[in-house]
């Protein structure tokens, strides 16, 4: 599958709506065989990319956590210290050699997404998710591995990879990444979803989401993005509150103009965006959807 | 790709192809003269794409190209403008980017700052100026000052605006650039001490007990490393600041070490980020790239509104948990006091100290009435001069603590 049509089709089926430049993207992903970084504001769907990716290969999804102290031995293997010690006690008085031999072996190993990603029979898609929030250095160790694709482990040898996964990253712009890392990548910035994407995005997602009403949702959140807000509602948002609007029974939103304001706090998530989308805002904005 | 449909004599297709690549060069030159970091590796794939079909599909090869180039937003933005111009003719849309990643000399973003102010600088200089009627006289007699002593040792207490002898200049740069890169490296130091932690480390632990037979009798902890402390600084360059934006600038410039963490912002009307450029290792490169920046600030000051600026779109990636924010103003604001109050509010919520450094506060008789700085105090954790190298560095005990 290469003509991004197809991905974009393929995506479609697994329940994620892509615009053109991101199908554009995942079939560049695969002819060029470089990661792609996903940058853009929280709640846009970066991860969800990874998720639907995974489907469309049929394939695993293998997804790296990244928080700050992320560390090798969190990320790429560990040994596993406890059966170690086990085994030194059970097979005490054999020789040293054939000690080392027992319990420096796969069965002792501990592998960690990194590393799994790497030894699969068929490509899995591994997300490494925040990867702003990892330290430099982990970044640094990151750039090697995604460029060598084996992994050396002192004790066992180097381990080469079975296959290259399709690697996502994703970043939401907390600190500012390497320019290697960025060369490294293809590049793409996932922005919020026109009107109507998103309420295509509402149809595809939510069961009972009439079209009509999913295009009203739509029209109301991009409305509420426009507002002077901290926490601008995310694509999750708007699904968390079209599914209480489905949930609710609600036909029509300009039928129930207080439903509307009172679910409103699946939208916002502080105090004083809560404060700022009054009733006569909430009122204003319904009254520009069609 | 399905692009395959004519079918021309196979010289008619090499030509073409010659022709293309020739003119993907210069295309990939175009885009590292911008501000692209574009290698060898991205020319190999951008042929590869040109190889697969995507030549003869411009909007498909305008997409494909943008996201092999481009490396962040900034990149993303602007460049199906720059794709247009070149393949297609079209002019460059003027847009306003204060990514500062490009030279001074042909960014747009930086014409636009200038261009915005120049109007205001014309009129309404006066409404921002210091008001100060001793000035050239002062000037002379810090000149005198230093006949009698010894010039190193006085260097450190003299206002920076009573320099006059370029080589004092010089020496004060050079002085306040040193002292930046001191404060840095101590302030930033690593703590390594593992003795206690939250968490066993089994690896380092069963090593360590190596000469007790394996038999875990010491213990190794994890601890999470201390984050550096990040300083993000702020600099007024409007012109009521102009007589101490240069040694600012030179200290800021010490600061921003490429290797450690800090960020600099500069602002008047509008706010600029600028630690790309500031990280031109040579420092006179460094204010060439910004001495636009620095010129065209005649205008006057919108703190409220660069704070604004700096809380909405850079203030989530330059600020984390153990940052100081280093305001460096004479607090003199032309446009909405209020507004300056309710961006040190939401400021004051996001990072570890607020430190507003004001020259003139090292002048006789100065008293904080200007209603911008009147707006600003209550969030403000150290409020101090800098007008002399010995200032500044009174800062670092402070600095440490944080």
């Amino acid at each position: 599958m290469k003509n991004r049509d197809e991905i974009a089709q393929a995506l479609a089926r697994s329940g994620y709506i892509a615009d053109s430049e991101l199908a554009t993207a995942i079939s560049l992903m695969q002819l060029l065989k470089r990661p792609l970084l996903l940058e853009g504001e929280a709640g846009v769907g970066k991860t969800e990319v990874a998720k639907a990716l995974a489907s469309v290969h049929a394939t695993e999804l293998i997804r790296l956590q990244c928080y700050e102290g992320l560390d090798q031995s969190s990320a790429l293997y560990e040994w596993n210290y406890q059966r170690q010690l086990l085994a030194i006690q059970a097979h005490r008085g054999e020789n040293a050699d054939a000690v080392e031999d027992r319990i420096f072996s796969e069965k002792y190993l501990l592998e960690r997404p990194l590393l799994a990603a790497i030894r699969r029979d068929k490509p899995p898609v591994l997300l490494i998710d925040e990867i702003d929030r990892a330290d430099d250095e982990f970044e640094a160790f990151l750039l090697e591995l995604l460029s060598d694709f084996q992994v050396s482990i002192p004790e066992l040898g180097t381990i080469a990879a079975t296959t290259i996964p399709h690697v996502v990253l994703t970043s939401n712009g907390t600190r500012e990444l390497s320019d290697a890392l960025r060369r490294r990548c293809l590049y793409h910035y996932v922005d919020y979803p026109d009107v109507d994407r998103e309420a295509r995005i509402i149809v595809a997602r939510i069961d009972g989401a009439s079209t009509s009403l999913s295009l009203q949702i739509a029209q109301m959140i991009a409305g509420i993005r426009k507002e002077d807000l901290r926490k601008v509602p995310g694509v999750a948002e708007t699904l968390d509150w079209a599914a209480a609007l489905v949930g609710l029974d609600v036909k029509d939103l300009q039928e129930v103009p207080e439903l509307v304001h009172e679910t409103l706090m699946c939208l916002v998530k502080t105090h004083e965006d809560r404060a700022k989308l009054t009733r006569e805002v909430a009122d204003r904005l319904l009254g520009k959807v069609a | 790709m399905s692009s395959c449909d004519p079918t021309p004599g196979f010289d008619e297709l090499e030509e073409v192809s010659r022709l293309v690549s020739r003119k993907l060069a210069s295309f990939l030159r175009t885009l590292r003269d911008a501000g692209f970091a574009v290698g060898l590796a991205e020319g190999r794939d951008a042929a590869t794409l040109m190889a697969a079909g995507y030549a003869a599909r411009p909007l498909l090869l305008r997409s494909a190209l943008k996201h092999l180039v481009s490396a962040r937003k900034s990149d993303w933005e602007k460049f199906d403008g720059l794709f247009d111009a070149f393949w297609l003719g079209k002019r460059v849309r003027a847009r306003s980017l204060t990514s500062g990643s490009a030279k001074a000399a042909n960014n747009p973003s930086l014409k636009s700052l200038r261009d915005t102010s120049a109007p205001q600088g014309g009129r309404g200089s006066a409404s921002d100026q210091v008001p100060s009627n001793d000035e050239a006289p002062e000037g002379r007699s810090g000149e005198g000052r230093m006949e009698g002593a010894s010039r190193a040792e006085n260097l450190g207490e003299i206002d920076f605006r009573k320099l006059a002898d370029p080589d004092q200049v010089e020496r004060a740069h050079d002085a306040a650039a040193r002292l930046a890169r001191a404060m840095r490296t101590r302030l930033t130091r690593r703590d390594l001490a593992r003795r206690r932690g939250y968490r066993l480390d089994l690896r380092r632990t069963i090593h360590r007990n190596i000469s007790h037979g394996g038999v875990p009798i010491s213990r190794v902890m994890r601890r999470r490393k201390d984050k550096p402390l990040r300083l993000v600084v702020l600099l007024d360059a409007s012109g009521s600041m102009s007589l101490y934006t240069g040694f600012f600038l030179r200290f800021i410039h010490g600061v921003l070490d490429e290797f450690r963490e800090a960020e600099a912002f500069l602002f008047h009307t509008r706010l600029a980020y600028v630690s790309s450029a500031m990280k031109e290792k040579d420092a006179g490169r460094a204010l060439d790239r910004l001495s636009l920046l620095a010129q065209g600030t005649g205008g006057g000051t919108k703190i409220g509104e660069s704070l604004k600026t700096f809380n909405r779109h850079h203030a989530s990636r330059v600020i984390h948990s153990r940052s100081c924010v280093m305001i460096v103003s004479d607090g003199y604001e032309t446009g909405d006091a209020d507004l300056l109050g309710r961006e040190m509010a939401a400021l004051s919520k996001r990072c570890r100290r607020i430190v507003w450094l004001n020259p003139m506060m090292g002048w006789e008789g100065y008293a904080p009435e200007a209603k911008g700085i009147k707006a600003a105090l209550p969030y403000v954790d150290l409020y101090a001069p800098a007008n002399t190298l010995n200032s500044l560095a009174a800062l670092e005990p402070y600095l440490a603590r944080i």
